[in-house]
């Protein structure tokens, strides 16, 4: 019994940041500009989980413990939870409304490069649960999923042009650096 | 009990002038119009006090009579006028300012005026608040990024300035300086901009009467996040055009190459005037968000042609092609 109830908290722990935000949300404790602060405390939570998801297969391997190996798709599934969540704070508080959000995309193309990268991590959610994956043959489902490295450099280059407003890049190098690092693990694998 | 009146008795002399104008027009035969100004006025005198919060030493001023000074739209709570700017001398980031900027001694302070003019002069900032009487004005705040402010500020037209250093016909602009003091503005090791910072206005636009040196908001001294202890506060401008904490203002022939402008030329123009249909490159200038409205669900709202001054200063503009002259 409490076996499952901590196992049932782990699930849901990755949900605990953007759950403190909508809280502060709810009680406007984001504040001068709200909508600002959740949109970009969501859009970074997803970044962060995205390159949590690519860390586990490595730290699994470096570590040996094949059992962790369930919290890829778990936390896969979380980042696109937060991505959705900044989607819907982007599309119902910043920009309500069609020709809003379309004349916004036209004039700051970051938004798109985002949208399509989101678009990609819908497909890898949607086919993320074992049936998909027996369906699709494992290596077709393996190309897909590999799309992730897509998606994750169209997510920096979003972030990146985003920051580029400010000119101040420490975050986009962390994560950067991190994902190049997760890349560059798997490109020295795949050869050796 | 004393024959004097109590202060409070004593009809400011703007509301006096205004009387005046009344009459005057009046007697003129533009009753329809006298009619309309004094509507206004009566708006402006039922508009209540501004509150104080408490947290910096009191400015007095009176309420000012210039055109357009006093606008009607609900103010943006202090907490978020100090809380949430830039001022990249303390970094990027619109909490960094408040964060930081309590480091920056306001006293003594100096505000050298020099340059194209016949009396250079070095003023004291005591002196300089001295200048003129102080006013209170109600100005909208627009940043180039998309979000304004309603703050209520203290200061007189910098035009007072302007005829007391006595500008040479050759003097066609006016350069302000922002303190650049490394050991307590930590933005200053970034190279986002040059240092220090300049801002520039033509001198038409320099004497404008909504043009502000402003000593103070919200009936006190300015804090030092939003430029203490002297900023300039151009209303019909996007945010950056108004510099803070200003050392130096030189009287120059030719435009002034301002920072923003140096360092993103084809986003950031000279005049830098609000205008909602001149799109900045990375992003339209069509809508804004206006600070302390309510919480997440306000919506955006549409910005005005220079910020709703057009009335008061597009005649500085006739026949330039403003998407030329962005």
């Amino acid at each position: 019994m409490a076996l499952m109830m901590i196992r049932g908290l782990l699930w849901i722990a990755p949900g605990t940041p953007a759950a403190m935000y909508w809280f502060w949300a709810l009680q406007d404790a984001l504040g001068p500009n709200p909508v600002e602060a959740l949109l970009r405390a969501l859009g970074e939570w997803s970044l962060i989980g995205l390159c949590l998801t690519l860390s586990v297969s490595p730290v699994v391997k470096i570590l040996r413990k094949p059992k962790w190996m369930l919290w890829r798709r778990r936390l896969g599934l979380w980042t696109f939870a937060y991505v959705l969540q900044h989607l819907a704070v982007y599309v119902v508080f910043e920009m309500p409304g069609f020709t809003l959000v379309v004349n916004d995309v036209l004039q700051r193309p970051f938004i798109a490069v985002g949208f399509v990268s989101a678009l990609i991590l819908a497909a890898l959610a949607v086919t993320s649960y074992q049936r998909a994956r027996i369906h699709m043959g494992p290596q077709r489902w393996q190309r897909l999923h590999q799309g992730v490295y897509v998606a994750a450099a169209l997510a920096m280059l979003h972030f990146y042009w985003m920051r580029t407003g400010k000119n101040d890049f420490t975050d986009v190098w962390l994560f950067g650096l991190w994902l190049a690092a997760l890349l560059l693990w798997r490109v020295v694998r795949a050869r050796g | 009990m004393s024959l004097l009146p109590k202060p409070s008795e004593i009809t400011p002399p703007a509301v006096y002038a205004q009387r005046r104008l009344w009459l005057q027009s009046m007697a003129a035969g533009g009753a329809g119009a006298a009619l309309t100004a004094w509507g206004q006025r009566s708006a402006f005198a039922a508009m209540p006090p501004v509150v104080r919060p408490g947290v910096l030493a009191p400015l007095p001023a009176q309420r000012s009579d210039v055109a357009g000074a006093l606008v009607t739209d609900p103010l943006t709570p202090y907490r978020d006028v100090s809380t949430y700017n830039n001022f990249y001398e303390f970094g990027t980031r619109k909490e960094d300012p408040a964060k930081h900027a309590h480091r920056m001694p306001t006293r003594p302070w100096t505000v050298q005026v020099d340059g194209l003019v016949h009396k250079p002069q070095t003023f004291d900032i005591e002196d300089l608040m001295r200048l003129s009487p102080m006013q209170e004005r109600i100005y909208r705040m627009r940043c180039v990024e998309g979000w304004s402010m309603v703050i209520p500020w203290l200061g007189y037209s910098l035009s007072a300035l302007v005829s007391a250093v006595q500008p040479m016909g050759s003097a066609k602009y006016v350069e302000f300086y922002t303190l650049a003091n490394p050991e307590v503005m930590p933005g200053l090791r970034s190279r986002v901009l040059q240092w220090p910072y300049v801002e520039g206005l033509r001198l038409d636009e320099a004497t404008h009467p909504l043009t502000l040196l402003s000593f103070g908001l919200y009936g006190e001294v300015l804090p030092n996040a939003n430029g203490a202890p002297v900023r300039l506060v151009v209303p019909w401008k996007y945010g950056f055009k108004s510099g803070k904490s200003i050392v130096r203002i030189r009287f120059v022939e030719q435009q002034p190459r301002t920072s923003w402008n140096v360092s993103a030329p084809h986003e950031y123009g000279f005049f830098s005037n609000v205008n909602p249909k001149v799109a900045h490159p990375r992003w339209s200038q069509a809508s804004e968000r206006r600070i302390g409205q309510g919480g997440l669900t306000t919506r955006r709202q549409p910005t005005l042609m220079f910020n709703g001054y057009a009335e008061q200063v597009a005649h500085l503009y006739a026949g330039m092609d403003l998407k030329r002259f962005y």
